[in-house]
């Protein structure tokens, strides 16, 4: 009887309202998002066959009582092997890093000049730039190849007003990929900078200018050093999902354009290579983490 | 206060222009008589006819809405209870992993999303549909939900909540009454995201959908991948139309809620 009365409010204790009403998001999260994970580290530890799945079983039993274990490195050593995988991931940090700082110069600019029009227009204008950011990603890229391409509107209009003579080559080259992802990208890093820009105090700046500070000189000792929280949750915002990001290179790179989301891609629906194609992911994750880490914490902060 | 310098004007013209002309060349475009996207052929809706006998396109539209309705409902469920938990349930255990698990899918890149989440489905045995996308959908989904009910609960005046419970209503009813139509303009908000986020998704939708179950984005982007075409000018100006439209009313029906509890 005793017994029974502390399970029992063992089990009150577990299955109380709290507990109930936090483990149904908890519970959905674990098994969708962070067990398909393990998953993926499991399989790109698995060899690849011509099945369905195709790839080989972690374990098998045989005649003997314990599973035999198959598990090997070999889709990890390819990726080492082969320096196109290195040279995707290289070239993928480089890319993410070069647009996320023109993203954040572009951004700056924009939600500093927001930030400090005066207040009744400000609403109108934060929405002017969400707008866009609303509206379908796929378009917005789309959007950019019929002005990129070589017989497209930017060179018609450059070449109507004489401005050259002969078509520029944008369209399939890396230059039009950063343009696509500093276009598409823009609002994620606007909206962190302005929600800090506008919050600042402004009898800070007043002081620097009263004691003889050239405007530029307080925005960078002052303005920038301020804004700091939101430049880095903007650049975690735009580089951590620029370093997988796949449309843009797909439809606005060229063939040399390499970036890993691209080549995890192509493992995945062409080569049909699931054991490597979880490999690129596991190795993006790893390089990805400690900036998601830092985001998260960021972004914990600012809700406080 | 300093005057507006030159500076921020030319930054917001150049700014806007730059978010803007894209947009307004492909809507502009979706009614040129011509099939050349770079020659202008005078006025005309035929490539809007032309939609509509694309059957293709008609059924990944009637896919794609349904995806996006059912999983911003139960995404808008799940994040905002998720919100709750994470504003108003102070110290649980295991609250930093739910915290990563809420925020890291948001900047988690496109594809590690859609290959992990596949790969449980097929471990799992279920069959590759509308209910895969639409499961898939609703994970990424509740975490914008959860993070805009986050930070409305950060200006949230708890006092209130207290004055219901010392007069002895129950926690539940005290949601239900007081929390709830409160925080009703942020749920919709985060209904509204889900919704446009869930119509917007190729890359996830491209990995967890199966036979019969292609949405609008995957549909699109096989035919971008073919050339550009007024068809998919006149389709993408009735996806922006239609979001445009959706970011109106729920501004003007923020707007008056503001206006009421004031």
């Amino acid at each position: 009887m005793d017994t029974k009365d502390k399970k029992h409010n063992f089990l009150k204790r577990i299955f109380n309202g709290r507990n109930a009403v936090i483990s149904i998001p908890y519970l959905w999260l674990l098994l969708l998002f962070l067990f398909p994970f393990v998953i993926v580290l499991k399989i790109s530890l698995a060899q690849p066959i011509i099945a369905m799945p195709p790839y080989t079983p972690l374990f098998s039993w045989g005649d003997s009582l314990w599973p035999k274990i198959q598990a090997g490195l070999d889709s990890y050593l390819f990726l080492f092997s082969d320096s196109l995988y290195i040279k995707a991931y290289l070239s993928s940090i480089k890319i993410a890093t070069i647009s996320t700082i023109l993203t954040l110069i572009v951004g700056y600019a924009i939600a500093y000049s927001i930030a400090r029009a005066p207040k009744r227009w400000r609403g109108i204008l934060l929405m002017l730039v969400i707008l866009p950011f609303w509206t379908s990603f796929l378009i917005r890229v789309y959007a950019w190849i019929g002005i990129l391409k070589t017989e497209g509107l930017l060179n018609l209009a450059l070449m109507t007003i004489g401005i050259i003579d002969k078509p520029l080559i944008i369209m399939n080259t890396d230059l039009a990929v950063y343009i696509g992802i500093v276009y598409s990208y823009l609002p994620f890093m606007i909206l962190p900078l302005y929600a800090n820009l506008e919050k600042m105090d402004m009898s800070l700046l007043e002081a620097a200018a009263d004691l003889g500070c050239r405007p530029i000189k307080t925005f960078w000792s002052v303005t920038i050093p301020l804004s700091m929280p939101g430049i880095m949750a903007g650049c975690f915002l735009v580089f951590i999902p620029v370093v997988g990001e796949f449309v843009i290179p797909d439809l606005l790179g060229g063939t040399k354009t390499l970036m890993i989301g691209k080549v995890l891609w192509g493992e995945f629906f062409y080569n049909r290579d699931w054991p490597v194609a979880s490999a690129v992911a596991i190795i993006m994750l790893l390089l990805l983490v400690v900036p998601i880490i830092l985001y998260q914490k960021s972004q914990e902060k600012a809700m406080k | 206060m300093k005057k507006y310098g030159n500076f921020n004007i030319f930054a917001l013209i150049v700014g806007f222009s730059f978010l803007y002309i894209p947009i307004i060349l492909l809507i502009l475009f979706s009614f040129n008589e011509s099939r050349l996207v770079t020659v202008w052929g005078g006025f005309s809706t035929k490539w809007y006819g032309e939609l509509m006998n694309n059957q293709g396109i008609k059924d990944a539209a009637w896919v794609t809405f349904k995806v996006a309705f059912v999983s911003s409902t139960v995404a808008t469920f799940l994040g905002t209870i998720a919100g709750l938990v994470m504003s108003r349930f102070g110290k649980f255990g295991g609250r930093t992993l739910f915290s990563g698990m809420i925020y890291a899918p948001m900047v988690m890149p496109e594809v590690i999303l859609g290959l992990s989440i596949l790969l449980t489905f097929i471990t799992l045995s279920i069959d590759r549909g509308v209910l895969t996308v639409t499961l898939a959908h609703i994970t990424f989904s509740m975490c914008y939900v959860s993070v805009i009910i986050q930070s409305r609960m950060s200006s949230y005046d708890e006092s209130i909540n207290e004055a219901a419970l010392d007069l002895g209503c129950t926690p539940l009813r005290t949601f239900l009454l007081i929390t709830f139509p409160i925080i009703l303009p942020a749920i919709i908000s985060g209904w509204l995201l889900s919704f446009t986020m869930s119509l917007d998704d190729l890359v996830i939708a491209s990995f967890t959908s199966g036979p019969g179950s292609t949405t609008l984005p995957m549909k699109i982007y096989s035919m971008v991948r073919l050339g550009v075409t007024p068809e998919i000018n006149a389709v993408s100006t009735i996806l922006v139309g239609l979001v445009a439209l959706g970011v109106v009313t729920a501004s003007i029906i923020g707007k008056r809620q503001k206006q009421q509890t004031i």
